[in-house]
């Protein structure tokens, strides 16, 4: 984080960049997307950004209703079609900063081909993808982000298909950004934001989070300190991860072996979709 | 006076592409209302390929040809399956080398397109050689026209070859026109 | 954009082309500057020639991975003040609904080309048909209107492909363009219009004054624009939604007041929408009602069988929807028999009925696979009217 700016209080960022007539928020105790909120606009709040050119997509779940809490432009669209209506003003209007929210089923379930392409197209979008191993909004149906095992009420007697890994996705396609955080640590996640709205090209965030109503319960982890719990126990940073794989012990390395990494995955240059657009009219234009 | 026009041949034999420069220069060229259309789809698959057009001096309803009033038949398959859907004093151009059966009635004009082409220096023109040659006999289109219209839709570097070949289908058109063929 | 360089990026004025790509150029007319869409036959010419076209002039090409992506791009393209448009076929069409009833919903402005093939699934790829009508009307779930056009030439296609652009742009819904596979191949001549022709209509604007409400309207029941990034920040939503665009999917009298008004902003403009042709409307016992490439074998037919005798006349759709049902009403006072001749099982025929309701005998004439109708068949079909009448 910039070292210059005094970090806003939560007041402070609620009065300049929340869309009064839209709170409280519909999100139950213990979730953690109002922390993505929050970190989302720390973020715009460092990189100083004109709220006016900047404009929140969303699909449909409950991450995409956090579109509608930023005070500025804003589109509310279908479930999983965020990255289309995104993709469509991006390019339409590369001027314009689109930051993209979804969830784990909207973004990587309904939306995956959407997804794909995007990221292949290399479209300069900032997608922060909630991701909570549930169907929250719905009451709590299987996503493909639940473990294997998991309870969900579609499988009440647990999961029987692999878990995705989005972040795994994105590398494969070469997004120049990607990244995993826990909503348990603020700050690397608003330093994240602010490197993915920064960054030229596509840039995933995706930020697990947890959802003590439609998947703690049925999971053994009843009560909000649980689940938030879970997360500090079950994931680990990617440069502690690479450390003691390289020179912990053995008991050290099966401990963090099958544990959730967080940090900055990939990061890297690559010519987005708009930029070759220019060039390429830039040739050709009568 | 409408005109019904069925070019048929088999694939990259450029049955199309002579149906469309035939049409280009009777609505572009010639002023006159032209329809051109081409049938795709499994008929295609075996290599057949078929395009037709429509020449008109008032506006064209329907825009199907059924009963043609001039055949244009490269190849035997082409001629077997459209050879009689012709009206009886319609005019039937074949190129005798690929359309050879004793079904041929009498009034048809041989004209050897494809050998006229392949004397030019390149098999690729006998369309157009064809173009010529339904220009002369028929006059269903000017022959300034199809000059235009050709020239307009070949790549230039093609273009004298394609000039040539529409004057050696004409010059072939015209005599067999002479010997009072058809 | 710069009409110059749109009359340079179109060429000769006088050319012979398909219908596919008259839609192409009909849109560059009409200030279209953005294209988003997925190949598929026999609609594909017209995102190929977008493909050229588009960089041209400086506007933007996207093919994107399928058609509800397509119809999403369409949408947020809008929604920064592009005019859009998209291409497809049945298949295509059918993953469309989704994103055309948000487009309904949030009252933005894009044209969508069918070019019918016949369905349903697969069906036959490379040949004509109309068997989307219906889908066309109703295709979306919930509540709506939907403008709709059917062109039956080259011309048409460029000309109507305009006015879908312009009726798109005052009403801020989405205009359907429907043609075939037929239509969309077939080559004839188009004369381009010069720029004092070309009426080009513009979206109505917010005009800066008070506070900018997204989704209120004045008489006209369409509301005024406001690009994203211009500062008004807008927030715009499928769901239920009050003038200031925020949720309130809860109300029934936010709803019943807001799909109200999208259906009303339509009917209430038919006179501005529907677009007809009549032959012999005066002077005849029977008449066809046809419309798209079907109106023009009817048209010749008419002339052969009032040489024959009998006394026809010819209602030609170009505007589908709304349906034009005083019109159609009309006819059925004048005459004792309508030939409704289409390219499907019979789509149309059904608010043809509703709208003659009883007033005189309504004649299907219902041919598929691929292939338009014969002037015989037509012909011999009004002739067994004819005997039925006497």
């Amino acid at each position: 984080m910039s070292t210059l700016l005094k970090p806003k209080t939560a007041a402070e960022l609620r009065d300049l960049y929340v869309r009064q007539e839209m709170m409280p928020t519909i999100f139950c105790d213990g979730c953690g997307l109002g922390n993505v909120l929050n970190y989302t606009l720390w973020a715009l709040d460092e990189l100083q950004v004109d709220l006016n050119q900047v404009v929140f997509v969303s699909g449909i779940g409950c991450s995409s209703r956090l579109s509608g809490y930023v005070n500025s432009d804003g589109m509310h669209t279908t479930h999983g079609r965020a990255l289309s209506f995104a993709s469509g003003i991006k390019a339409a209007n590369p001027n314009l900063t689109v930051i993209v929210f979804t969830g784990d089923g909207d973004g990587a379930g309904i939306g995956g081909n959407h997804l794909l392409h995007t990221i292949r197209r290399n479209m300069d979008l900032t997608v922060i993808l909630v991701n909570n191993f549930i169907y929250g909004m719905t009451g709590g149906q299987s996503a493909p982000t639940t473990p294997i095992g998991g309870i969900s009420s579609t499988t009440p007697y647990g999961n029987v298909e692999y878990a995705m890994d989005i972040c795994a996705l994105a590398m494969a396609l070469e997004a120049p950004y990607v990244a995993r955080w826990t909503v348990n640590q603020p700050y690397p996640p608003i330093k994240s934001i602010a490197q993915g709205i920064a960054k030229r090209g596509f840039a995933l965030i995706e930020m697990l989070v947890p959802c003590p109503t439609a998947y703690g319960g049925r999971n053994g982890l009843k009560g909000v300190e649980r689940i938030w719990q879970w997360y500090r126990d079950n994931t680990v940073l990617l440069d502690d991860f690479e450390h003691i794989m390289e020179f912990g012990t053995h008991e050290e390395q099966e401990e963090i072996k099958h544990k959730i990494k967080v940090g900055v995955l990939q990061d890297s240059e690559r010519e987005c979709f708009d930029e070759q657009w220019a060039k390429l009219v830039e040739r050709v234009k009568l | 006076m409408r005109q019904e026009i069925r070019i048929c041949g088999f694939g990259g034999q450029g049955v199309i592409t002579a149906s469309v420069i035939l049409g280009k220069a009777a609505a572009v060229y010639d002023n006159l209302i032209a329809c051109q259309s081409q049938s795709y789809g499994p008929e295609a698959r075996g290599g057949a390929a078929r395009a037709e057009v429509i020449i008109d001096d008032k506006p064209i309803g329907c825009p199907g040809v059924h009963v043609a009033d001039i055949l244009i038949a490269m190849s035997l398959e082409a001629f077997t399956r459209y050879g009689r859907d012709v009206k009886p004093d319609g005019t039937i151009i074949i190129d005798p080398d690929l359309v050879a059966t004793s079904d041929l009635p009498e009034r048809a004009y041989p004209i050897p397109a494809t050998r006229i082409a392949e004397n030019l220096g390149n098999t690729v023109v006998a369309n157009i050689v064809m173009l010529g040659a339904v220009t002369a006999i028929t006059g269903v289109v000017s022959e300034e026209a199809i000059h235009a219209s050709t020239v307009k839709s070949v790549p230039a570097r093609f273009k004298e070859l394609n000039e040539r070949a529409l004057a050696a289908g004409m010059a072939a058109g015209r005599e067999l026109k002479g010997l009072g063929r058809g | 954009m710069d009409r110059a360089l749109i009359r340079r990026a179109l060429g000769d004025k006088v050319q012979f082309i398909q219908g596919d790509d008259a839609c192409a150029y009909g849109a560059l007319l009409a200030g279209c500057n953005f294209f988003a869409g997925y190949p598929i036959t026999p609609a594909t010419e017209v995102a190929e020639q977008m493909s050229i076209l588009l960089p041209l002039v400086g506007g933007c090409y996207i093919q994107m991975e399928d058609e509800i992506a397509s119809m999403g791009a369409l949408v947020g393209a809008s929604w920064t003040g592009a005019k859009t448009m998209t291409s497809t076929s049945g298949p295509g069409f059918s993953l469309m609904q989704e994103n055309l009833g948000y487009a309904i919903m949030t009252e933005t402005p894009c044209v969508v080309v069918n070019v019918q093939r016949s369905g349903p699934s697969t069906g036959q790829p490379t040949m004509g048909a109309y068997g989307d009508m219906m889908q066309a009307r109703w295709g979306t779930h919930g509540d709506h209107e939907i403008i709709m056009l059917c062109p039956a030439s080259v011309q048409e296609s460029l000309d109507m492909t305009i006015v879908a652009f312009n009726l798109s742009e005052q009403f801020r819904t989405p205009v359907l363009l429907f043609i075939d596979g037929e239509l969309g191949h077939m080559r004839e001549r188009l004369v381009i219009p010069d720029d004092d022709e070309v009426e080009i209509v513009n979206r109505p604007m917010f005009n800066g004054q008070g506070k900018y409400l997204p989704f209120a309207t004045d008489a006209s029941l369409v509301p005024t624009f406001a690009p994203f990034g211009s500062g008004h920040r807008t927030y715009v939503t499928g769901l239920t939604h009050n003038e200031q665009g925020l949720p309130r999917s809860s109300s029934a009298e936010i709803h019943d007041k807001l799909i109200r008004r999208l259906a009303d902003k339509i009917n209430n403009h038919r006179d501005q929408i529907i677009r007809y042709e009549e032959f012999y409307a005066d002077d005849c016992d029977i008449a066809i009602i046809t419309y798209g490439i079907t109106a023009r074998t009817c048209r010749d037919v008419v002339e052969q069988a009032r040489s024959k005798g009998i006394k026809v006349g010819m209602l030609r759709l170009i505007t589908i929807w709304p349906f034009p049902d005083d019109l159609v009403a009309r006819w059925a006072e004048r005459v004792q028999a309508i030939l409704v001749p289409e390219m499907n099982l019979g789509q149309m025929i059904h608010p043809i009925r509703e709208a003659v309701a009883g007033r005189c005998k309504v004649a299907p004439l219902f041919r598929i696979g691929g292939e338009i109708h014969t002037p015989v068949e037509i012909l011999t079909a009004l002739e067994e009217l004819q005997c039925q009448l006497c």
